[in-house]
């Protein structure tokens, strides 16, 4: 793995706006990579500053060891897919592909026609390049996107929330989709979405943002078992979070948890930093468990009074009561073959494993 | 119903005036009343012959079609810049390019007259004319073309760019066609504010009156009237068909971007 793109301390100010907080990143060659966070986090701007659209107040942006001060957007080894796609609506899907090639002057004309019909096979749009660009679907503008970016075999290729116009069917079929066509081209992709699913479905790394910094930069798995901070795991999936107090930190933490009681955690379940005093622990609702009757366990146990209940076919989300607790804990369950879809007010227990907790900043 | 036989009766007040032009241009008398007496195309030979008439018209399609290029290329700087970008004071500097358009044209032209003549101590000529109907009809290409610079994705410019064309080829490239169908209606509307326009015509007018101008002058002679309408025949002709070219164009460009087809001249 090389680094591919380094910031260092990046910032990015409008007027009075802080936009971009001291951005240190670096992101491999070969690499889905995505910039996640709520709307105006940052995210697209930092986004658009690889891109060369915007320019930075203060750091550094190299691409392939190059300084990209001086270097303005269209001489940027990078390309881009826009949040609208920016299709020509003059052109024909095939003058659309082919316009980045305008440049290539090398290449004749039978060779750009061969690079056109290849890149809209690469995106499963064979044959279409002489339609109208403006009578095309939604799925289909983002389809001839990618070939319009990837046809100049970019180092970079950059997304812009490309599958937020889409609805859920499409998106999900499109994110299968870019995943094998990353895999396939084998160039960086930099990805910007909201949509914490969508981040963790397709991203080798996630960078989490808020307010123009990077909360959190992790793998999926990491970035969703382990979140270092409240926000962070409020933003990615659903979180309980129980106010906690570390009594001591030796090679384990020593840690009273509210209505679970007082428990020894592992260090990795804990940021770096942690130290004795107040805290809040996280627990994620498909990691606790209702016993039902006839079902054995032989993790822990708490009763608990069901409070609210959201059937949601293959899921049953519970909101339980529990003794000593703020806010009642959230429950995810499978609707195994002989589960009931417990009553709001039913008595039950709750099952909970300290493994499944992680202390928060 | 009421209502219906209102609109009937108002289309036909504005209208019938310009019916009456070429049934007159087409009678032989001088005197312009009914019954008609004859036809005649003597009028139209007249006016073929009529130099100075030729002149005043040359002068005037000059000014009006410098005008129009002139304030179209200022409107797509400022609607562009409208739509693509933000700046400070950008409403005030906005509210302050469209003034003209509720100035009275006749402090436009005295104004202009005292800066050109005492102030600046240039001599009249077409390019006073010129540069006064830029100044107003430059508000009049900006509210055209704002509409078309709105409904243009700023992404597009950005998208053009990113495939490796410079910021003017960007431009030229992809925002131009796309806002052709707003450029040919402002200068078409350009070149004829500019092309009637009196007032400031006859203020700043040098040796050489424009086509209005003219025309207001051979109103003294009742024998030359005639003559006039046969020119206004013309000139309906001509709208007419430059109109209909226009709107073709603005039809054809809009089925071509597949935007929804939102109004129109015709």
């Amino acid at each position: 793995m090389t680094a591919l793109i380094t910031l260092t301390g990046v910032n990015k100010y409008y007027a009075d706006y802080h936009a971009l907080r001291d951005i240190n990143l670096t992101i491999n060659t070969g690499e889905f990579f995505s910039l996640l966070g709520p709307s105006g986090c940052g995210k697209t701007t930092l986004l658009r500053t690889i891109a060369g659209f915007e320019s930075v107040s203060d750091g550094v942006v190299m691409i392939g060891g190059k300084d990209m001060a001086d270097v303005p957007a269209n001489l940027r080894p990078t390309n881009m897919v826009f949040q609208s796609y920016a299709i020509f609506p003059h052109l024909t899907v095939a003058e659309n592909v082919a316009f980045g090639l305008r440049k290539s002057e090398d290449l004749d004309k039978p060779t750009k026609a061969k690079m056109v019909e290849e890149a809209l096979t690469m995106v499963g749009l064979a044959g279409y390049g002489n339609r109208a660009a403006h009578a095309l679907s939604g799925g289909q503008r983002q389809r001839v996107a990618l070939a319009r970016a990837l046809i100049l075999k970019p180092k970079v290729l950059l997304l812009d929330e490309p599958l937020s116009a889409l609805d859920k069917k499409m998106r999900e079929q499109m994110q299968v989709e870019l995943i094998r066509l990353q895999r396939q081209v084998g160039i960086t992709f930099i990805l910007v979405t909201h949509d914490q699913e969508e981040a963790l479905v397709m991203s080798d790394r996630i960078a989490v943002m808020f307010e123009g910094e990077i909360g959190q930069l992790a793998d999926p798995e990491t970035l969703y078992r382990r979140p270092n901070s409240r926000r962070v795991a409020s933003f990615i999936g659903k979180m309980n979070f129980l106010d906690a107090e570390v009594k001591a930190v030796v090679e384990e933490i020593d840690v009273t948890v509210q209505g679970l009681g007082r428990l020894k955690i592992s260090a990795e379940q804990a940021p770096e930093e942690v130290s004795v005093g107040p805290a809040v622990a996280g627990i994620r609702p498909e990691t606790l468990g209702i016993l039902f009757e006839g079902e054995t366990t032989d993790r822990k146990l708490v009763d608990g009074v069901v409070d609210e209940v959201v059937y949601y076919g293959d899921m049953t989300y519970y909101d339980v009561r529990v003794d000593g607790v703020a806010q009642p804990l959230n429950i995810a369950m499978k609707n195994l073959i002989g589960r009931p879809v417990l009553d709001v007010g039913a008595k039950t227990r709750v099952i909970w494993d300290e493994r499944s907790l992680v202390l928060l900043k | 119903m009421s209502l219906r036989i209102y609109a009937i009766a108002y289309l036909i007040f504005l209208y019938a005036p310009i019916v009456l032009l070429p049934i007159f241009a087409f009678n032989d008398a001088t005197i312009i009343a009914f019954p008609l007496s004859g036809f005649t195309t003597d009028w139209f030979t007249e006016l073929a012959s009529n130099k100075s008439l030729h002149a005043a018209v040359k002068n005037s399609l000059f000014i009006a079609l410098v005008s129009a290029v002139t304030s179209t290329i200022l409107g797509v700087c400022a609607a562009r810049a409208g739509a693509m970008h933000r700046f400070r004071f950008k409403a005030g500097i906005m509210g302050f390019i469209m003034l003209p358009l509720v100035l009275p044209e006749i402090i436009v032209a005295v104004s202009l007259l005292v800066v050109v003549v005492q102030i600046l101590d240039l001599g009249l000529s077409n390019w006073t004319i010129i540069a006064a109907h830029v100044l107003i009809c430059t508000p009049f290409c900006i509210a055209i073309l704002n509409g078309a610079f709105q409904n243009l994705d700023p992404a597009m410019e950005e998208a053009a760019m990113d495939l490796g064309e410079s910021r003017f080829s960007a431009f030229r490239l992809v925002t131009l066609p796309l806002v052709m169908p707003g450029i040919i209606s402002s200068m078409l509307i350009a070149f004829t504010i500019s092309l009637d326009e009196f007032i400031i015509a006859f203020f700043l007018s040098g040796s050489s009156p424009t086509m209005p101008v003219y025309i207001w002058g051979l109103l003294r002679f009742p024998a030359s009237l005639p003559v006039v309408m046969a020119l206004g025949t013309i000139l309906v002709a001509l709208s007419i068909v430059l109109l209909t070219i226009a709107e073709l164009l603005r039809r054809r460009g809009l089925a071509r971007a597949g935007v929804k087809d939102e109004g129109g001249f015709l």
